[in-house]
């Protein structure tokens, strides 16, 4: 009997060891001596120093956050509100609306990639930032606007209409009531499309100018033609902030729970 | 109370213009262009002439087109089947764990699925690498006595996707295998039906839907993910989506690649309808 209870926890554990062979073989690596990754040439923190003089990596790094927080805001700001008002309000096409804007989603990420690319060129927009920014927030709306929207479902309407009966002007009843209900649901929605958008590749090559690059382009690049360590030291700085930011999510999880 | 009504929902129509306005300008537009785009007859050097044809169309069924379209269905497949394989039995044993392990596994689960997908594909070069880490381990085990030189082939593409694919497979079994009541399990078992047969009968019914969705989650993007292919894959292995990008940046042929991202597209919406479908089907 005990045997069979422990056999699905060493399948667990083995497979989440796996997962994490790639990660540790980077993070081992970036403390390499020598550059040829084959060959371990003995401890030295060199990549790091090099990273940290590269002048483009930080340029690249800005890009990435900017465009992480531009595109995400927008969606924010987009999604939240389209959720609300498409929960009021029953306008015609509403359905095939909601459909499309759910849509890049589903669809295979280089059919948008190879759309924003010919349909931006048509317009005559000039590739870079903006482009960008247009791109990722298309993408990064329905995240937001499928987790507000089912929050806003599964809500209890009596209160913004006890609110409205007590005399409350719409925007109040928005501001004070709607929003703070929704906002656990607006935060991590636009969390999930500011992780999405930080790490895009493939919608990002296809819309970027010449002379913007952001990390994954950047890295993307470097991966086809040749690495050197100094990627290596990046990735395990990028590591270390996922992590960070994982375990502070978990952390501020169980202290929310334990106050309730 | 009339105007009041009236007064909400004009406010109401508000918010939602910028969604409409977005999804119709940067949605509704760009798809529009491509189908246009995919008729159109592409100029010599750059551009495309507004003269409608079908060449575009034509041009996928030549053997060397539709030779990638086999591949690609094929590595789809291939690393669907593995991605449930190892997936669905992870997500199903999780949801067994206590409410306390369940915690401390899905931050496990979360740390590499938030990690950049790059730099976990950067990790199989550096294992596949000839004479990389996987090399040295088989010869240090004397399993094989000369590098077998993984990178740039095709089970190394399959690792890498399998790889980036997993997390979906694996959060959508869980979250619905955590809503299975296992005590009808053993209800099945009591009753005296086989551990496989219970299995069947219960588990995997009620398990289904969060089965399909993990496999419209996993085999969608694989169709497309082309940077995989080209990491792991050095030009080896040509799949739909790296046609796509090579006609588009290389050959510039915008009305082929057109066609072919509407012939993809036409593929996943079948795919799409058919799990939609068969979710339907066991209630």
């Amino acid at each position: 009997m005990k045997n069979r209870t422990k056999l699905p926890v060493l399948y667990l554990g083995l497979v989440l060891a796996l997962m994490y062979v790639p990660i540790l073989v980077v993070i081992l690596y970036s403390f390499n001596e020598s550059k040829i990754s084959s060959v371990w040439g003995g401890f030295s923190l060199q990549w790091y120093a090099r990273l940290f003089r590269d002048r483009a990596m930080f340029e690249a790094l800005r890009n990435t956050l900017v465009l992480g927080g531009a595109s995400c805001a927008a969606a924010g700001v987009v999604g939240t509100l389209g959720a609300f008002g498409m929960t009021k309000v029953r306008l015609r096409g509403q359905g095939a609306v909601e459909y499309l804007s759910a849509l890049p989603m589903m669809v295979p990420e280089i059919i948008l990639g190879m759309v924003f690319m010919a349909f931006f060129s048509l317009i005559g927009l000039p590739f870079g930032m903006g482009t960008l920014v247009l791109a990722h927030t298309a993408f990064c709306i329905p995240y937001v606007f499928m987790l507000v929207k089912a929050r806003l479902v599964g809500m209890d309407p009596s209160l913004a209409e006890a609110a409205q009966d007590l005399g409350a002007p719409p925007v109040r009843v928005f501001f004070d009531v709607t929003l703070p209900l929704t906002a656990p649901a607006i935060a991590s929605g636009m969390l999930l499309a500011f992780a999405m958008s930080i790490d895009d590749v493939i919608i990002s090559v296809f819309v970027t100018g010449v002379d913007v690059n952001t990390l994954p382009i950047k890295i993307y690049t470097q991966l086809k033609t040749g690495v050197t360590p100094e990627v290596n030291a990046l990735c395990t700085l990028m590591f270390l902030a996922t992590l960070a930011v994982c375990l502070l999510a978990a952390f501020l999880a169980r202290e929310r729970k334990a106050k309730e | 109370m009339k105007a009041k009504a009236r007064q909400k929902k004009g406010w109401a129509w508000l918010t939602v213009l910028p969604l409409y306005a977005f999804t119709l300008l940067f949605i509704l537009g760009p798809l529009i262009y491509m189908v246009v785009l995919s008729f159109l007859t592409r100029e010599e050097v750059w551009g495309v002439r507004l003269e409608f044809t079908l060449d575009n169309y034509a041009g996928i069924f030549e053997p060397v087109y539709l030779r990638t379209f086999g591949e690609s269905l094929k590595l789809a497949f291939l690393s669907t089947g593995l991605v449930v394989a190892i997936g669905y039995p992870f997500g199903y044993f999780m949801a067994k764990l206590t409410a306390h392990w369940k915690k401390r596994v899905m931050l496990l689960l979360m740390i590499p699925f938030w990690t950049s997908s790059l730099l976990r594909l950067y990790g199989w070069i550096i294992i596949f690498r000839a004479g990389g880490v996987f090399d040295q381990l088989l010869m240090a085990l004397r399993i094989t006595s000369e590098p077998l030189k993984l990178l740039y082939t095709y089970p190394a593409v399959v690792v890498g996707m399998v790889y980036a694919l997993l997390p979906f497979m694996i959060l959508s079994v869980y979250s619905s295998a955590e809503k299975l009541d296992f005590s009808l399990v053993e209800a099945a078992r009591d009753l005296g039906a086989s551990p496989l047969k219970a299995f069947l009968t219960v588990s995997l019914k009620l398990t289904l839907p969060g089965l399909l969705s993990g496999l419209v989650l996993t085999f969608v993007p694989s169709m497309g993910l082309f940077f995989i292919a080209d990491i792991l894959g050095g030009n080896k292995v040509v799949l739909v989506g790296n046609l796509i990008q090579e006609q588009l940046m290389k050959a510039r042929n915008w009305p082929f690649a057109a066609a072919l991202s509407i012939a993809l597209l036409l593929l996943t919406t079948v795919f799409l309808w058919l799990s939609r479908r068969l979710s339907k089907e066991p209630s």
